[in-house]
């Protein structure tokens, strides 16, 4: 069972909810797929950490084989590539490794090499393994590393929680890819809805199975409640805005193992999500 | 002698173009015979690497100069590979800089900036 948890903008609590799902299971894995400001492991503070580093292909030209065709600076749409003189000039970062120069190079002079973009580690904190994605700054993309996250919890068939990188755009398509479930996390404002209803559109568009938790939930109106009730998004749990949550999570601690209380609110909430998922399953095992 | 600048119409009386990689033309101008040739950017719209295209189109016209008021990294990048100098435009008027410029006046570029 993979459960995503994503939201429109940063700060929602993604991280409070997947550290916390993660640590309220019994036996999980936790996936940080937030590659570009990675936290999880900051609250897990993993042990026993092994590394591997993620590569790309870049294309490089031998000058003896090139004549100055100029079909690939033509044709690289990201302008990566400039011929100068009697030379071909690579920009490495902003290079998207789409390989398409190397394929129509006449002469064949255009060879790729691996360029390091960043690693992944994997480590455990008490009965989670935590498989973080760290990519190095600057770099153009981030997809090759949550592809790198993937293939390294394959053999794992325990319940894993994807921590996603805010927003909707590619990076966040590829985290959930593979997810029986997403959990969207939206703050009480404007703004929350707003940004929750960008979320919600994109797992209606790849038609998964999904709840919103409600976060940093005050008196008064909801924004994001009232997009849930108009729109009939099933709403998986309320997280109250609250002093002592927050405290024992600005010092990097993980609420479900620091107090009874939290770890009872997340075991509640993880059995809602379970439920939910085994009810898809069912439907979908109907169909 | 030749001479790029980015300007925003395709005519001398118009302005110099605050951006380099998204300029709408580049003002070729021929320092002998006073000859102005416009070139479209064909970079202008792209998504990224705006800069090194264009950069690519002012290699490519054979100038001696680039007079610019900014200029990102990669693009002074295959800039300088060509060997082409960029100076740095003292005001938006074409004709302002062309003189300066004549007049030995503009100083070079050395600040690029990223993205």
């Amino acid at each position: 069972m993979k459960i995503a948890v994503l939201s429109g903008k940063g700060g929602t609590g993604k991280t409070l909810i997947s550290v916390n799902l993660a640590s309220a299971a019994k036996e999980s894995v936790y996936i940080d797929c937030d590659v570009e400001e990675p936290n999880g492991h900051l609250f897990f503070k993993p042990e026993n950490i092994k590394t591997e580093k993620v590569t790309i292909k870049i294309p490089y030209a031998d000058e003896k084989l090139c004549t100055g065709c100029r079909k690939c600076v033509n044709f690289c749409m990201f302008h990566a590539l400039a011929y100068v003189g009697t030379k071909l000039m690579v920009f490495e970062e902003i290079c998207h490794s789409c390989g398409g120069c190397v394929l129509l190079c006449p002469e064949k002079a255009l060879s790729e090499k691996d360029k390091v973009i960043g690693e992944v580690q994997k480590g455990t904190s008490e009965t989670v393994t935590v498989i973080t994605g760290m990519l190095n700054p600057g770099e153009a993309s981030g997809i090759p590393i949550i592809k790198k996250l993937f293939s390294c919890s394959k053999a794992d068939n325990k319940s894993t929680f994807i921590d996603c990188p805010p927003g909707s755009a590619c990076i966040v398509m590829e985290s959930i890819q593979d997810a029986d479930y997403c959990v969207l996390v939206a703050e009480p404002t404007l703004f929350g809805a707003h940004n929750l209803n960008m979320v919600y559109d994109l797992v209606k568009l790849f038609n998964k199975p999904h709840g919103v938790v409600l976060n940093k939930c005050l008196e008064g109106e909801n924004p994001s409640e009232k997009l849930c009730k108009e729109k009939g998004i099933r709403i998986l749990g309320k997280i109250p805005f609250d002093s002592e949550l927050g405290t024992i999570n600005s010092n990097a601690l993980i609420s479900a193992r620091e107090s009874v209380k939290y770890k009872n609110m997340f075991s509640i909430l993880l059995q809602d999500i379970i439920r939910e998922v085994q009810h898809e399953a069912a439907i979908n095992f109907k169909r | 002698m030749k001479i790029a600048i980015p300007v925003d119409h395709k005519n001398i009386e118009s302005s110099v173009c605050i951006s380099f990689g998204r300029t709408p033309y580049f003002l070729i101008y021929n320092i002998e015979t006073k000859e102005s040739n416009f070139l479209e950017n064909s970079a202008a719209n792209s998504q990224g690497g705006a800069g090194i295209k264009a950069a690519q189109t002012v290699v490519d016209s054979e100038v001696y100069a680039l007079l610019t008021p900014r200029c990102g990294e990669n693009a002074a990048e295959v800039i300088n590979a060509a060997g082409v100098k960029i100076y740095k435009t003292i005001s938006s008027s074409i004709r302002d800089n062309i003189t300066a410029f004549e007049e030995r006046k503009l100083s070079l570029l050395d600040d690029t900036h990223a993205g």
